[in-house]
């Protein structure tokens, strides 16, 4: 699995470059080239479901980032305990790490997955569904509540959008200020 | 196993980002990106060596297919992921217009 | 900063409007396509939906929000993407005329069929209403506010 190894790294220093570079804009644009380097690692692990996906959640979400980073200012200043806070951090994160490197050591190795229950789900996909796409036949058929609470959720963060950006409550709230 | 360890590195990446950065901006970046490594650690678990995608053909018969059912539970987790990143960033605007700025601890000292 | 109102107004340049006055369309059909064939090639009613979303979104871009939303009307929107969700619902409900909740009770064709699978096409179909017009109304409500930053 070497080329997947070389599509991570490529993504880790996609998202390095996104959290550490000072413009907003190239920080959105660095993280769009990570995104579409894990649309690649989808395709390389047999998910082409995933990876079409993938490329467009992308795109939309690119668009929204820059929509909300677009002339806008970002001030740097590094006040305060600044080598303190850093230390911490770096702390932290070596011990998540090295406990993690821990955990992942009790699964099992990459390319010999359980498939415990999938068998089940391949095999009655083509004789009692009669769908080809065993993807599409497990969150339409098998799992159809996941697919349910999932389209509840996307209800609720678009009515939670239109209910934060309204125009009724950003007037209301001026007029407290004004009042204050 | 190596494969593994640079996906919990992805994620620490995301995770140093959420608690070190003061953009806001910067921590929706590595909101982002932990997302990723999650979806894609979640599919590694699903994957067969040299196996074939989950999608019967009328021609040939195929046995070695790769775990579908991780596939179908990032592909319903994408799209949430989308929809809870456009609320994230339509609380991060209504800030930026109350406060005139995205540092969070300029945010803090304007509210006192 | 006139110049950005102007920008968001009146859409972008006439070379941008010619071309996507072509492409709006191809790309809605082959989000259409997308969604239709959820059964049996990879795709389905997640990536179609924000497929035919990408569409809507390039017309508000290309044209600005006023010529946009004068062809895809406001009641339009909601209503589409309220027959999408109760259409996915309906679809569970209905399993209750054999026994239990999200039975396949429609007749399954032959495989490699268009119409095979049960339910499975009238789902996906629910679902690509519901998620392209959700996360077109998302964009609209983050578009149409206006920056007033206080200082």
């Amino acid at each position: 699995m070497l080329e997947l190894n070389l599509i991570l790294v490529f993504i880790i220093i996609g998202a390095i470059i996104a959290i550490q570079v000072k413009d907003l804009l190239s920080a959105v644009a660095a993280l769009g080239a990570s995104g579409l380097g894990l649309c690649i690692a989808f395709l390389t692990l047999k998910a082409p479901d995933l990876a079409i996906t993938q490329i467009v959640v992308e795109t939309l979400c690119l668009i929204i980032l820059i929509k909300a980073t677009i002339r806008k200012d970002l001030p740097f200043s590094t006040s305060g305990r600044w080598f303190f806070n850093t230390l911490v951090t770096f702390v932290f994160l070596a011990v998540f790490l090295y406990f993690g490197y821990k955990a992942l050591k009790t699964l099992p190795p990459l390319g010999k997955p359980l498939m415990k229950i999938s068998q089940f789900y391949m095999a009655e996909a083509l004789k009692e569904v009669k769908a080809t796409n065993v993807v599409s036949a497990i969150t339409l058929n098998f799992r159809a509540y996941d697919t349910l609470g999932e389209a509840t959720v996307l209800f609720t963060a678009v009515i939670g959008v239109i209910a934060i950006m309204r125009k009724k409550g950003r007037k209301k709230i001026e007029e407290a200020d004004e009042n204050d | 196993m190596i494969t593994y360890f640079l996906c919990l590195v992805l994620f620490t990446v995301g995770l140093y980002a959420i608690l070190r950065k003061r953009n806001i901006i910067k921590m929706i970046i590595g909101i982002i990106i932990c997302e990723y490594a999650v979806n894609l650690l979640l599919l590694l678990f699903g994957y067969k060596m040299n196996g074939r995608t989950p999608i019967y053909s009328p021609n040939q018969e195929i046995l070695d297919m790769v775990d579908p059912l991780p596939q179908a539970l990032v592909l319903t987790s994408l799209v949430i992921g989308l929809a809870t990143t456009a609320l994230i960033v339509g609380i991060a605007i209504r800030l930026y217009e109350k406060y005139g700025t995205f540092d969070i601890t300029k945010i803090r000292n304007l509210k006192n | 900063m006139r110049t950005t109102n102007n920008h968001q107004e009146h859409g972008m340049s006439l070379v941008v409007q010619t071309v996507s006055r072509i492409t709006v369309g191809l790309i809605l059909l082959y989000g259409i396509h997308i969604v239709l064939h959820g059964h049996l090639a990879p795709g389905g009613g997640f990536a179609g939906g924000v497929i035919i979303a990408l569409s809507f979104i390039q017309l508000v871009l290309a044209f600005g929000k006023d010529e946009a939303l004068r062809k895809i009307p406001k009641p339009f929107i909601s209503v589409l993407e309220s027959i999408g969700a109760t259409l996915f619902l309906g679809i569970a409900i209905l399993g209750f005329l054999g026994g239990y909740f999200f039975l396949d009770w429609m007749n399954k064709g032959k495989p490699f069929d268009l119409f095979s699978g049960g339910t499975m096409i009238i789902s996906n179909i629910g679902i690509g209403l519901k998620v392209s017009l959700g996360l077109f109304g998302i964009f609209l409500v983050l578009i149409l506010l206006k920056f007033t930053p206080k200082k």
